[in-house]
């Protein structure tokens, strides 16, 4: 034989016959391509959940941001803290300041009941408390419309993510909180973090209405800097007064989401396995067909001197061509349909519902074109070596 | 290629030939003790009933297959022994096939299947496209070029599958049933072109027909009769 040039221009010649004899096939072409875009579609659709929810998170937090909860929680939900706790923190170096005092939020988070507009059953929506450098201490936080509660009343503003998932959080709407009715002023945008999915009101208005007395569950600061976070923990791990940990808002989000990412992406990949196995038979079927259609045509080649390694290139690459178009279409059509949609789901550190968007992710892309590749490629396997291993002279006379 | 058979200087030369195929639990003895040799320059027909073996033959003598026993010289080199793999090299180079069904690419041009065998070749494009040229001139079709199988009769078809045969200027030209699929005046023409090639350009021929009116075209015909050949049709 006469080197690798040779070899590819035959690899090229009889795959170039194969996929020309496609649109013969169209039908079981299509079928089998749709199989392989069904795949695609739901692996990186339920992907694009757990990638979603981990941006929502990763936008939760900044570097220069920490979170302060009591000892051995690991969540704000079982947390706590009275108010002289809260001041020492406020005060502790490393915390950055404005005229008006430390930028250090003590809050509260409870958990209150709304209906989910989607489904209509009742869901854990989070109320949280909060202090008045709340707003300077997360990042990017801004009302969008109505305006913001007035400190001391009985007033709420809602998460634009909650407003958007949640029955009766329309600005003039009113909230039940306990026996009272607390009037939405205001929706505001936290950028896409958990805060979107939160109702705010004051801190002491909720302490009252929830009987908490002086006491907090968290206290969020502004750090003068990322660099500052370990004087800032230092010093509150330090007090003797305290019995507090100090996180920073990226890790504490990040694991809040890694139970959650991991559960969708488990279930992601499940049931897109078992799909794939569906599809490799598509594949397999399709090439077979494929193969057996074209038995004389192969077997004429081969007479012709054309190798039989040039015939199994030719059928895997064939079967690869077709889940390409199937990957391709699946990907596209994940990404019109799942890209960008708004959904919530229960956040479970804090029994609570995180409200986010799908994010259908150039990684996610290639991702489900990979699987239709090696869907394509396993599913060509079989017929490729039953192509080659055809018999060239009986398979020369046949119809 | 130490054993080299014979110094008679045969194009095709066959020694003892056996081919034996098991279907199951039997086996099928098509071939046993054959010897043929067939010179350069030849047109060998060969005939013989439905079932002899005649395409088994040929397919030996094409590298299509292996004998069970015996040697295929073809221009002083042992084929029966080759790998699969230099098996299809040497077609390539070698030998030139035309089918009773004319096997064309639906897919391709009558000028794209003339020109398959050339793409395993180091041939440049234009050279590749003055070969084919000069192959379809050569049966008569250079005015369908453009067309595809499904566009031609059966005459035509053959006359292109005849240029793919040749197009490489092969040592041999097989065919197998060529006017078998044809009606007698487009099978009258095949037959013609054959003779005109072995004639004019010297190819040496060697086809299985069970048709006497072909067999007459050949400069020698012989049978195949009981796994063996003769000279005449009934032994
Ligand atoms: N690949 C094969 N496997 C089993 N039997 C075969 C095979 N090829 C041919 N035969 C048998 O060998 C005999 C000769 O076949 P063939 O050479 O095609 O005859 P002919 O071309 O003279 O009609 C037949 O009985 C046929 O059934
Ligand atoms: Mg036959």
């Amino acid at each position: 034989m006469s080197g690798p040039v040779n070899w590819l221009s035959q690899i090229a010649a009889v795959t170039k016959f194969g996929l020309l004899s496609m649109p013969q096939r169209r039908g079981s072409v299509a079928a089998a391509a749709f199989g392989i875009a069904g795949v695609v579609a739901v692996l990186v659709g339920v992907l694009s959940i757990a990638a979603g929810f981990r941006r929502a998170m990763a936008a939760s937090g900044s570097p220069d941001a920490a979170l302060v909860l009591r000892s051995g929680a690991d969540s704000e939900m079982v947390s706590g803290f009275l108010r002289d706790s809260t001041r020492i923190i406020a005060d502790a170096p490393g915390v950055a300041r404005t005229p008006e005092g430390p930028l250090a939020s003590a809050e509260l988070f409870v958990i209150i009941n709304l209906p989910k507009i989607s489904t209509g059953t009742d869901v854990n929506v989070p109320l949280r408390g909060v202090e008045r450098p709340a707003l300077k201490v997360r990042e990017g936080l801004r009302i969008v419309k109505g305006r913001m509660f007035e400190w001391g009343r009985d007033e709420v503003i809602v998460g634009i993510g909650a407003a958007r998932e949640f029955d009766g959080l329309q600005v003039g709407d009113r909230l039940k909180v306990g026996r009272y009715l607390w009037p939405v002023v205001g929706i505001f945008s936290a950028g896409g973090g958990a805060a979107d999915s939160e109702i705010w009101s004051d801190a002491t208005v909720l302490q009252a209405a929830y009987h908490r007395g002086d006491s907090f569950q968290s206290v969020f600061v502004k750090l003068k800097s990322p660099d500052a976070f370990n004087e800032f923990k230092d010093a509150v791990t330090a007090d003797p007064r305290l019995n507090a940990q100090v996180l920073r808002q990226t890790d504490y989000y990040a694991e809040n989401s890694t139970a959650v990412t991991k559960l969708i992406t488990t279930l992601g990949y499940l049931i897109a396995s078992l799909m794939a196995v569906g599809a490799v038979f598509g594949a397999l079927n399709t090439m077979y067909s494929s193969v057996s259609a074209r038995t004389r045509e192969i077997a004429t080649l081969r007479a012709l001197g054309f190798g039989s390694a040039a015939v199994v290139a030719s059928v895997m690459l064939e079967s690869i061509a077709l889940a390409l178009l199937g990957g391709v279409l699946g990907a596209a059509l994940s990404y019109v349909a799942f890209n960008g949609f708004h959904t919530a789901t229960m956040n479970w550190q804090s029994f609570s519902q995180i409200t986010f968007s799908l994010a259908v992710t150039p990684q996610l892309l290639v991702q489900g074109v990979v699987w239709a590749t090696l869907i394509g490629a396993i599913g060509g396997m079989l017929p490729a070596i039953r192509a080659a291993r055809q018999p060239i002279a009986a398979a020369l006379w046949e119809l | 290629m130490s054993e080299q058979a014979t110094g008679n200087g045969a194009l095709v030369d066959i020694r003892g030939v056996e081919k034996v195929f098991r279907r199951g639990a039997e086996d099928i003895q098509v071939l046993k003790d054959l010897n043929l040799e067939v010179p350069a320059g030849e047109f060998l027909a060969l005939m013989g009933p439905s079932g002899s073996g005649k395409s088994t033959l040929l397919n030996l003598i094409g590298g299509l297959d292996h004998p069970t026993r015996g040697t295929v010289s073809i221009a002083g080199e042992r084929i029966d022994q080759l790998s699969d793999h230099r098996l299809a090299a040497w077609r390539a180079r070698h030998v030139g096939f035309v089918f009773q069904l004319y096997n064309l690419l639906p897919v391709l041009t009558a000028e794209r299947n003339v020109e398959l065998p050339l793409l395993l070749t180091h041939l440049s494009k234009a050279e590749r496209r003055a070969h084919v040229a000069t192959a379809l001139a050569a049966v008569g079709l250079e005015h369908r070029a453009k067309h595809y199988p499904r566009q031609l009769s059966g005459g035509e078809q053959q006359r292109a599958g005849i240029a793919r045969g040749i197009v490489t200027d092969p040592t041999l030209l097989l065919c197998d049933e060529p006017t078998g699929d044809l009606d007698r005046k487009a099978g009258d023409e095949i037959l013609g072109l054959l003779q005109a090639l072995n004639r004019e350009h010297g190819k040496t021929i060697i086809m299985v027909t069970h048709d006497p009116h072909a067999s007459a075209r050949a400069s020698r015909t012989v049978y195949l009769n009981k796994g063996q050949l003769t000279r005449e049709p009934n032994d």
